[in-house]
């Protein structure tokens, strides 16, 4: 009987610990695939982070280190910085790559290095619970922010791929959202790209990927997948941000 | 006869770092140590090698961290504030059991402190200065050429145990210039299986990590871990003994504060009072050995340091409170000069401590 549909090479035969209705297996699969269908798995390198992901170091089947938290990018500069012929790429949670890590993601952008980032944003610390993170909304009811976040007391969200677009340094940055069906087979492409820009020599990939966190948010999968679409995109819009070499095709 | 080539103490560490096949360097600009990254931007390129000044000491450790878990020589180095931000990875490091090579020229603290020299990281380096249970390797030159050959010896420490090892070095000898060789550097190489290199789909994933979130797990890591450790106390310590032989009086003091004690230690000779010098060159290890044996023979010691009192209480532990101990101690960046620790050696003779 023919084969329709199996699991990633890349991907260890584990249970994952995640909750149920969480998009971080979706992402991980995503990923997985990229790298089994780029033939990388045997020079993949992959930084976890602390958060949610942080026994990735257990999913993926290629070597594996596991960072301090927000410091994934540095770690995997120093990786590819001795090993260039290895694909390195992180994979980070937005507590731990726009509030703690931020210093480390933005100079890693700057300094265009060639390693591929996958950035899951669900506006949550999930890990720890539930606490206000730098990419909550405006409003958001998290542990800390009991009464809605009050952007005049605590600022506001930070639009990472906005941000890391005004740089000159990266190669490619992108926003997608794996929501339903046609947004994960796009989400899927831009990390491929992500990771092709890495072979190919280009520089810095980063791909947001707005998630969901139907635990924190205290909704259920359904509810908080409508909630990525009818509150998290319009604030966080899905697209490409910046792509050197598209533009140079262009221009 | 071996050839000498006069080079600033910051500057021996970096060549003594390329001869021991570091080819990383990553670090992040603060006084009185930028000459070691001033000497790698330059030097790396041409050896096919890589400097790179990260976004901060965080960063720079981190990188190590990195490059140390990719199976490469590499190091970092900077001063006691920079060391403070690097003490979350030099934690990670020591619980994921890698090998790195990091510096501190020493200058006063606390805070922002001061630029001039100082010993006042002497808490930080030898009982840990990041979380959890763990140590690293101490060495603390006294001279130019220590700090090239301790530089060597110190790479093959930290790939041997599979830990840090840390030059304690201070402003002076940092700055100061003398002639120095490198004819005697034994390069060791060790196999490094765990490094991430890619499985190339032919082996099981290495996976660097400090996190065991069962708790036995995590005490059986410790525990190994401090086996280990034991091994080390009772291998690697290293110290000099000056005028020890028929000393009634014991001057302990490493770094630079040991050149200041050893001239007064010759002074008092001259007035012949019998003390002589415990150098250790191993803060961690701690020559523990030597200086409960001349506990066994001196009617006290005296420590010499640039702290307010630090390496003394393990003066107290090794000697296990037998002889009464003095501090002989200037900080801030002062240095005391050979007459306030001959001062201290004349009170001691006359059973001041």
């Amino acid at each position: 009987m023919a084969v329709v549909f199996e699991k990633p090479k890349s991907l260890a035969n584990v249970p994952l610990h995640y909750c149920p209705g969480c998009p971080h297996g979706i992402i991980h699969r995503l990923v997985a695939e990229a790298l089994d269908e780029l033939g990388i798995e045997g020079k993949a390198i992959g930084v976890a982070p602390v958060g949610c992901a942080v026994m990735a170091y257990d999913y993926f089947n290629c070597d594996m280190i596991e960072a301090a938290h927000g410091r994934a990018p540095a770690v995997a500069t120093g990786i590819k910085r001795c090993r260039p012929e290895n694909i390195v790429f992180t994979y980070q949670g937005d507590g731990d790559l726009a509030s703690i890590g931020m210093a480390e993601t933005v100079h890693s952008a700057a300094r265009n290095e060639n390693i591929t980032v996958i950035f899951v944003n669900n506006a949550i610390y999930g890990m720890t619970g539930g606490q206000m993170a730098p990419t909550s909304l405006p409003g958001q009811v998290t542990q800390t922010s009991p009464y809605g976040r009050d952007v005049n007391h605590c600022g506001w969200p930070i639009k990472v791929c906005e941000m890391l677009a005004t740089l000159e340094g990266p190669e490619y940055i992108t926003r997608v959202a794996v929501n339903n069906v046609k947004n994960v087979n796009k989400a899927k492409k831009a990390i491929k790209k992500a990771f092709q820009n890495q072979m190919d020599g280009k520089g810095f990939s980063l791909v947001e990927v707005v998630s969901a966190c139907p635990t924190n948010w205290g909704m259920t999968p359904q509810q908080a997948l409508e909630w990525v679409e009818s509150d998290m995109l319009p604030y966080y819009p899905i697209g490409v941000y910046k792509d050197r070499s598209a533009a140079k095709e262009e221009g | 006869m071996a050839e000498r080539v006069l080079m600033k103490g910051n500057e021996a560490i970096a060549e003594a770092a390329i001869r021991a096949g570091c080819r990383h360097y990553f670090g992040y600009p603060i006084t009185p140590q930028t000459e070691i990254a001033a000497y790698m931007a330059k030097k790396m390129p041409k050896i096919g090698g890589v400097f790179l000044q990260a976004e901060s000491e965080i960063a720079s450790i981190n990188m190590v961290y990195g490059a140390a878990a990719a199976g490469m020589r590499v190091m970092t180095s900077s001063s006691s504030p920079g060391i403070s931000l690097k003490a979350e990875g030099l934690s990670y490091i020591a619980g994921s059991d890698i090998p790195a090579f990091v510096v501190n020229v020493q200058r006063g603290g606390p805070g922002l402190g001061g630029i001039q020299p100082s010993q006042s990281d002497y808490f930080q380096a030898t009982k840990g200065g990041g979380h959890g249970d763990y140590k690293m390797i101490v060495l603390a030159p006294a001279s130019v050429q220590e700090m090239a050959s301790l530089t060597i010896k110190g790479f093959n420490l930290a790939d041997k145990y599979r830990m840090t090892a840390m030059i304690l070095a201070d402003g002076t000898i940092g700055q100061m210039m003398e002639p120095i060789s490198f004819e005697d550097a034994q390069i060791e190489t060790y196999e490094k299986p765990w490094a991430l290199t890619g499985t190339n789909c032919e082996r099981k994933h290495n996976v660097v990590n400090s996190l065991y979130l069962q708790p036995d797990e995590l005490e059986k890591k410790n525990f190994e871990r401090y086996e280990r450790y034991k091994a080390i106390e009772q291998t690697e310590a290293m110290w000099e003994e000056y005028m020890m032989e028929d000393a009634e009086l014991c001057v302990v003091a490493f770094g630079i504060a040991s050149r200041v004690a050893k001239n007064a230690v010759a002074a008092a000779r001259a007035e012949g009072i019998k003390v002589g010098l415990i150098r250790p060159i191993t803060l961690w290890p701690f020559p523990t050995q030597a200086l409960n044996a001349a506990a066994d023979k001196v009617k006290g010691f005296i420590s010499v340091e640039l702290s307010m009192g630090q390496m003394i209480e393990d003066v107290r532990l090794a000697t296990q409170c037998k002889r009464p101990v003095a501090l002989c101690n200037r900080c801030g960046g002062m240095i005391p000069s050979p007459d306030e620790v001959l001062d201290s050696i004349r009170k001691a003779q006359k059973g001041e401590f």
